[in-house]
């Protein structure tokens, strides 16, 4: 039986500024995690990860596990990703 | 200190102006980034997980007062004010925009530095120990030779496309403090019959698969230095493999071929290039060594020393733990400590940076290095300036005396910064640090080299530690696998792995047992970690890991 489909986010670097990005429902690029669009099937994940290739600010663009409810990274890298380095309060969580 | 020739000068500048250039097409559109990356590579730059980083070489980890304090306004300006200095004696900015990048580079070419060839597969920054032309032990500076390299190997038209990256260390001390049998050459100085030359080893490196390197020569001639690397790096050039980037390194093809192979290949190639080497490379070399030629030590009246060290305990603890013997009477080597405990190992604000800037112009002769152990090291210091020297660093967080011991820690950005990261390493450095701090034993352990990387490609010299520590994910956890007896001195030895990985949670405590286990059983204390390891083994640590009910219950 195949496994069951992991929720997706199709996550980036920005160009200019090198901060993580987020695609969102409407093909916009997003700083925040829970503005992403959550792809639910396989299809779809491919779909959306070709489509954002063209995307000129978005910089080693791939796919990241999420939870459905949230979205909440799988992965702790994803996690470290949306909020910062551990050793400062620099990058997102500055932010917010 | 190498004073940049205009040809220097202009090639730099060049430099940065087609990297400005390219920056200026990739932002525009006209370049990919498949098309940019290998571009900003050579450069130095690297996209990480939240922001680019900026690698900047300090040529065998050498730089002047006003180079420092360049690096300050660099780091206020179009950073985070605080820069990180690395195991490859490089500094890294962590948080650099993409359009700032260029003006960061003509910032640092003001001052004689660069960016080049500090990433992609070249020759990188050589590098050297960092108590070269001060060190008691020294038979010859080796800076004068490493700036060859460095000039020999930038923009080397055969050698911008390596099979993969290749790192240069060279000593000038019989105490190997540039960890030579770990790189892809490593030089160590030596005399023969009145002559300085080379013990050449080759194919040492740690990463996945650490190796300790393999004479190669046991005496080359020092005019001969230039066309013998020539022919080891072009020999493996052709022979290094390209089909998989874990086998490419000089040390796998060292391993496949074996010595003896490589050793004739090389010599056969040599051969070749030497006769195409006309001397000009020894008269050049004779006048970059006049930049190296030592300052101007004074005589002078150490009584105010004499005095703080009897009178303040404090001071004289900073003294006995962070100062080493200088080759000249009256004067010694300051090590600056950038561990304070709960500190990120090897970071310094732009204040401390400017700070230490205006230690080295007072009271340094003008000179800074940045060790590989991630610390800053004033290599001249007349002994009656020490006790002022240390005040102001008291002043700036920077008094802290544990050169050598357990809290001194190397350890990779891991995956606070990295992109490679399998786990992070800083949080665990500091914790360790925090502590041993709070039991208060450091001194009484004594000289231990903890090192930690947060994964396998070994930048934080993990192999090499006395205890090492490597972060890797385990099925989506944070789990850190401790190594043993590692040794990075002229007695280079690889650590042995204890077992199974410990948690975030258990690793610091694992670290305590394997300390406590040291200080039941070491026969006098002065029988260091490193010597009870080596005559006891792995069974009393391996016992004091794996026996309690703490690692079961984590297991």
């Amino acid at each position: 039986m195949a496994r069951a489909f992991v929720p997706k986010v199709v996550t980036a670097n920005d160009l200019l500024e090198g901060d993580v990005i987020y695609l969102t429902a409407d093909n916009q690029w997003s700083r925040h995690l829970h503005e992403a669009y959550i792809v639910t099937d396989t299809d779809q994940a491919d779909q959306r990860l070709a489509d954002s290739q063209g995307h000129a600010n978005a910089v080693g663009i791939y796919l990241a596990d999420v939870t459905l409810t949230g979205p909440e990274p799988v992965h702790f890298r994803e996690d470290f990703r949306r909020r910062g380095p551990s050793n400062y309060h620099h990058g997102k969580q500055a932010a917010s | 200190m190498y004073s940049y020739s205009d040809f220097d000068a202009a090639f730099v500048t060049e430099r940065n102006r087609q990297f400005r250039a390219q920056v200026e097409r990739r932002i525009a559109g006209h370049l990919t980034e498949d098309e940019f990356k290998p571009l900003r590579l050579m450069n130095g730059l690297y996209l990480q997980l939240h922001a680019y980083m900026l690698r900047v070489a300090v040529p065998y980890g050498t730089m002047s007062g006003p180079q420092m304090h360049q690096l300050a306004t660099i780091a206020d300006t179009w950073d985070k004010g605080y820069g990180h200095f690395t195991t490859r004696q490089n500094i890294q900015f962590n948080w650099p925009r993409l359009r700032d990048v260029p003006d960061m580079l003509d910032a640092l070419a003001d001052v004689q530095m660069h960016a080049i060839q500090t990433s992609g597969n070249t020759i990188r920054n050589v590098t050297a120990d960092h108590f070269a032309g001060a060190a008691q032990d020294e038979l010859a500076d080796p800076r004068p030779v490493a700036e060859l390299l460095r000039q020999w190997s930038t923009d080397h038209p055969e050698f911008q496309f390596l099979p993969r990256k290749f790192k240069i260390a060279v000593t000038g001390s019989p105490n190997d403090r540039a960890v030579t049998r770990a790189h892809d050459i490593g030089l160590r100085m030596i005399e023969r019959d009145g002559a300085i030359g080379f013990e050449v080893i080759v194919g040492g490196g740690m990463g996945r698969t650490p190796m300790i390197g393999k004479v190669l020569r046991d005496f080359l001639p020092q005019e001969d230095l230039l066309p013998y690397t020539e022919a080891v790096v072009s020999v493996w050039n052709l022979l290094g493999r390209r089909d998989n980037k874990y086998k490419s390194r000089i040390k796998i093809t060292v391993h496949e071929h074996g010595i003896d192979a490589i050793r004739d290949m090389v010599e056969d190639r040599f051969t070749l290039l030497r006769s195409q080497f006309t001397g000009v490379d020894a008269t050049h070399l004779a006048r970059i060594s006049k930049d190296f030629a030592a300052p101007a030590f004074v005589t002078q009246d150490t009584a105010p020393f004499d005095l703080a060290y009897q009178r303040d305990p404090v001071f004289r603890s900073w003294v006995d733990t962070n100062t080493s013997s200088h080759r000249a009477p009256g004067y010694a080597i300051a090590q600056i400590s950038l561990k304070a405990h709960g500190q990120t190992p090897g970071d310094a604000t732009s204040d401390q940076m400017r700070a230490m800037a205006d230690l080295a112009e007072r009271f340094g002769h003008n000179e800074l290095r940045v060790s590989h152990e991630q610390n800053i090291v004033l290599p001249h210091v007349h002994k009656s300036n020490l006790p002022t020297v240390f005040a102001i660093l008291q002043q700036h967080g920077l008094a802290t005396a544990n050169i050598g011991l357990v809290s001194d820690i190397i350890a990779c950005p891991g995956m606070d910064y990295c992109a490679l990261a399998t786990a992070r390493s800083i949080p665990i450095a500091q914790e360790i640090a925090t502590r041993f701090d709070e039991l208060g034993n450091e001194h009484d352990i004594g000289d231990l080299k903890i090192k930690i990387s947060g994964c396998i490609n070994a930048c934080g010299h993990h192999h090499v530690g006395h205890i090492g520590i490597l972060g890797l994910d385990r099925a989506g956890t944070e789990t850190y696998q401790i190594t043993l007896g590692g040794d990075h001195t002229e007695t280079a030895a690889l650590g042995v792995r204890t077992g199974p990985g410990f948690s975030a949670e258990d690793i610091v405590p694992a670290v305590e047992r394997v300390i406590d286990t040291y200080l039941a059983i070491r026969t006098a204390p002065d029988e260091t970690f490193l010597h009870c390891y080596n005559r006891v083994g792995m069974v009393p640590f391996k016992a004091a890991l794996y026996t309690t009910s703490e690692h079961a219950d984590a297991a």
